[in-house]
């Protein structure tokens, strides 16, 4: 029988269609509303809310905290400042990732982080007597994600304490009377903030960010308007986009971080889990592909479309499977992990593998699609990701204007 | 007079902004200018109650050609429309429908009312869609002179003939009465539920002088639903801080082309020398040359007030003379203290996320219509009822909000009891009463949310928009105005007699809202003709 978050009994309600998904054995809503889009356009415009306290969550701390975590991250963790958060990988002795996650430094030798798997064990045996200690605290914590431009006004009406943490920012707060861990972070590619909630208190807070939250077209969002907000942020899905290497079969299912385009993470003058292997792939030019961007052109997909005597479909057009993507010459060049019609962008867009003589901004390819039973190509250039990215998920929160209607975005 | 400019656009609408975007993407050196102080014509936001954001005129988004987007690239502007979710009916005594997006949810909320009616709106939104789909290759070409012998032009001809002949032979049944007939002679084929009836039949009278029984309310039905969101006919949405919000983004998308836009500019002429288009005249005397003048008005103000009409072959003028404008409809906007309660969906405020109709059966839409016949407005108005704060936060404070009421019907010749004209100025409040008045007797307690009210008469509409007798399309979507010939026979294709000039409004093809047709096929119009000058 699927668990139940802490959130359940207050979003229960608010699922129309009532379809529940399992998210790690989780009831999880992939929509609350017949049609996914009022609910991406929350995200995009007002404030969503996501369920993510199926994530696993970890408390890694002791004196030997940070030591460990630069040992096992991609990335530098002890040389982040206290109230700051980090994303980063991790990868196996062969330089393929495992997973990714924001990792929190909360006090000088405290750190939080969520993760897509279980990790208790996985933690604790790489750090054997190290003056660490790996406490899962999954069940212990809510997690709410508050998304979007107004994300910002609905905290507003329940603190002033936020006006200054910046992006992948971390902070202790109270709302109302409830203490809350909140980051400025999010898998949405939008402004919006994470909220970590003592199981006891998760109801109260939900009660308090829908209420506070009421003027700013708050709502839940599903799992379906979380994907088109991801993929349009250019972030990617573990089962999607990438597997973890602990459960593949074959390195063919495994990825390095240059493949999944996170060689940003990478410092090579840094020893951590999978760096000789991946300094050896830099070296032997042994990267197989690259994660990249593509756009479908619009004209060629009304062109093939309008041809079949059909409506090009766009509203609701999402697929999180494998594509074929084709060079122009017809002959096979990788494959979409994640295809989208991005309603804001007005255009289908998807996160591909593309061997590296394709990989480069402008490279044309074709996209397989299957308008009615028989493959198809349309055309896609390759883009750099994100597809979507406003100036508001970084920028200073600052005080809403006065007349709304007239600000850029 | 020096020639700064390739061509110079009069009028800062939408189908202005567009043309003029579309000539400087071109590479022609182009110039807007707008009578007004802010570009938008009837697509305009207004802060008039602080905090609170008024569509004055125009207020939603769907029939906005989809290549536009794309060949001017608004997204990059900031191009942003939240789709309404759902369409409510309010009827009488706690009924109401609610259509959404799920088709069998919406098939229960029929059979609610009637069983067959929820099964044959199965067939019906089939035949819809196809029906859309089919006439969409319509609404994007530039239709053919019906009136010319040139080969082309007979070629054109029949290549549409052969194309319409090629539909399916039902949809060729139906498009004989879309073209003349009546919406309830197609929707009494399917549906006897008056509920459901008349929130299908709204579409077919907005802005239009008929009733949804009379000859002519087919087309404009179909006129208001062969718009698409994201590829679904017939879906609208609001843009981000109104419609305003969406002139903004054409404004800086023309500029970003390279279009210069001037503000508080009207002209009074245009410039003709030797039978072509040489430059405009601003009011005050200034002069501005271009070899291309493309007027975004109304055909009544292109051909009549812009240039002087005996430049023009009689049967133009006669054509202009004649065109049907008859504003009918009026907007009533409020600032409210909070959501009107509707009976039957008390705690259910998200139903305020898209269209709200008021006009329960086609009996009132009748009887309204029939006060406008007689020339009154409507004792009980058909009401198009949208709270845009509910999905755009931004357009009131939190907890408040804005409500747009588009009025059906309000004659622009409004008569006396005793048959004399009557001062649309000293009516106005009584307009506004009225139209209060049904809201609260759909929505018991409304009286006391209302912060703030603006009424908005078609004369008002003609004076501040310049809407030749405040239609709203720029001349009535009917059959004999409609492709070949809007605004007239022969000069259906954006040209006019006067070598150099164009025109560009909702006036010409495809037609009225905010569609931007009639700017892009003018440009295409302009340029091509352009090189062919070049050689």
């Amino acid at each position: 029988m699927p668990k139940r978050t802490p959130f359940f009994e207050r979003l229960a309600p608010y699922n129309e269609p009532q379809v529940w998904d399992h998210w790690v054995g989780y009831l999880s809503a992939p929509r609350y509303q017949y049609s996914a889009i009022t609910e991406y356009y929350a995200i995009r415009d007002g404030a969503g809310v996501f369920d993510t306290s199926p994530l696993f969550k970890y408390r890694i701390s002791g004196s030997g905290a940070g030591k460990f975590l630069d040992q096992m991250m991609v990335r530098s963790m002890s040389t982040m400042p206290v109230g700051k958060g980090r994303y980063t990988c991790w990868c196996n002795s062969e330089g393929f990732v495992v997973e990714d996650g924001v990792v929190l430094r909360v006090a000088h030798d405290e750190y939080l982080i969520a993760t897509a798997q279980p990790n208790l064990r996985y933690l604790r045996r790489l750090s054997p007597g190290r003056n660490v200690s790996v406490e899962d605290v999954s069940e212990s914590y809510g997690m709410l994600a508050l998304q979007g431009p107004h994300s910002i006004s609905v905290l507003r009406e329940l603190t002033s304490d936020l006006e200054d943490l910046g992006y992948f920012g971390v902070t202790n707060v109270v709302l109302g009377d409830i203490p809350v861990t909140i980051s400025r972070t999010g898998f949405t590619g939008d402004l919006g903030y994470e909220i970590w909630v003592e199981h006891a208190t998760a109801e109260a807070l939900f009660d308090l960010l829908f209420s506070a939250g009421m003027g700013y077209n708050i709502k839940p969002v599903g799992e379906v308007a979380l994907s088109m907000a991801r993929i349009e942020a250019g972030l990617l899905l573990i089962d999607v986009d990438f597997q973890s290497a602990r459960f593949a079969w074959v390195d063919a299912q495994r990825e390095t971080p240059v493949e999944l385009g996170w060689g940003w993470m990478v410092d090579l003058d840094r020893d951590f889990i999978g760096r000789d292997a991946i300094a050896a792939e830099d070296a032997g030019g042994t990267t197989r592909w690259q994660t990249v961007g593509l756009t479908v052109d619009w004209h060629d997909y009304e062109r093939l479309h309008e041809g079949l005597g059909l409506v090009a479909p766009k509203e609701g057009v999402l697929t999180q499977d494998t594509m074929s993507v084709y060079r122009r010459d017809g002959t096979y060049a990788g494959y979409a992990t994640s295809f989208v019609f991005s309603s804001l962008l007005k255009r289908h867009i998807a996160i591909a593998k593309l061997p590296l003589d394709l990989t480069a901004a402008g490279s044309q390819v074709e996209l397989e699609l299957v308008p009615i039973h028989r493959p198809e190509n349309v055309s896609a250039t390759v883009v750099d990701m994100p597809f979507y990215a406003p100036a508001h998920k970084l920028g200073p929160v600052g005080r809403p204007s006065t007349a709304p209607a007239m600000t850029e975005q | 007079m020096t020639d700064q400019y390739d061509a110079i656009v009069v009028g800062g609408g939408h189908n202005g902004l567009v043309n003029a975007a579309y000539l400087a993407k071109a590479g022609l050196r182009t110039l807007v200018l707008e009578r007004r102080s802010l570009v938008g014509g009837a697509a305009i936001t207004e802060e008039l109650v602080p905090g609170f954001q008024f569509t004055t005129f125009s207020y939603a988004l769907s029939l906005i050609r989809p290549d536009i987007v794309h060949d001017l690239a608004l997204t990059d502007h900031g191009m942003k429309v939240l789709p309404l979710p759902h369409t409510l009916q309010v009827g009488r005594d706690g009924d109401y429908l609610v259509l959404g997006s799920d088709t069998y949810e919406n098939f229960h909320e029929i059979a609610r009312h009637s069983i067959e009616d929820a099964e044959a709106y199965l067939d019906f939104t089939h035949m819809t869609e196809r029906l859309c789909h089919a006439m969409k290759p319509l609404m994007d070409m530039v239709p053919p002179n019906s009136v010319s012998d040139h080969p082309d032009d007979l070629a054109a001809m029949a290549r549409l003939q052969e194309y319409l002949a090629g539909l399916d032979e039902d949809l060729q049944e139906l498009l004989e009465v879309i073209w003349t007939g009546s919406v309830t002679e197609i929707l009494d084929r399917y549906f006897e539920n008056e509920l459901l009836k008349s929130l299908l039949a709204s579409s077919s009278i907005i802005g239009s002088k008929v009733g949804p029984r009379s000859p002519g309310s087919a087309l404009v039905w179909l006129y208001h639903i062969i718009g698409e969101y994201d590829g679904t006919f017939g879906e609208w949405g609001f843009h981000k801080g109104g419609n305003g919000g969406f002139s903004r983004v054409l404004a800086r998308a023309a500029e970003s082309w390279g279009a210069t836009i001037r503000t508080s500019a009207p002209v009074t002429e245009v410039i003709v020398n030797d039978g072509a288009a040489v430059g405009v005249r601003l009011e005050g005397g200034e002069e501005l040359a271009a070899p291309i003048v493309v007027s975004a008005l109304d055909p009544r103000r292109t051909f009549t007030e812009l240039v002087d009409p005996s430049f023009l072959p009689d049967d133009l003028t006669a054509a202009i003379t004649s065109m049907k404008f008859q504003g009918t409809a009026a907007k009533v906007n409020f600032a409210l203290d909070g959501l009107p309660p509707i009976p039957g969906l008390e705690g259910r405020p998200e139903v305020f996320e898209g269209f709200t109709n008021i006009g329960p059966s086609i009996d009132y839409l009748e009887t309204a219509f029939a006060d406008c016949e007689a020339g009154r407005f409507s004792r009980r108005p058909f009401l198009d009822v949208c709270v845009q704060s509910t999905l755009d936060p931004d357009m009131a404070p939190p907890g408040k909000h804005v409500m747009s009421c588009f009025v059906m019907y309000a004659p622009y010749h409004l008569k006396l009891a005793d048959g004399t004209e009557a001062d649309w100025d000293a009516e106005r409040e009584q307009l506004g009463d009225t139209v209060q008045e049904t809201l609260e007797e759909f929505f018991p307690g409304f009286g006391k949310l209302v912060i703030h009210r603006e009424i908005v008469t078609p004369l008002d509409i003609e004076r501040t928009v310049g809407l030749t007798e405040g239609n709203i399309f720029a001349g009535e979507l009917f059959a004999p105005q409609m492709f070949f010939n809007r605004p007239a026979p022969g000069w259906n294709q954006y040209r006019t007699p006067i070598e150099g000039y164009y025109q560009c409004g909702s006036g010409t093809h495809p037609g009225g809202c905010v569609i931007g047709g009639p700017g892009k096929l003018a440009a295409g119009q302009i340029v091509a003709d352009r090189q062919m000058a070049v050689g």
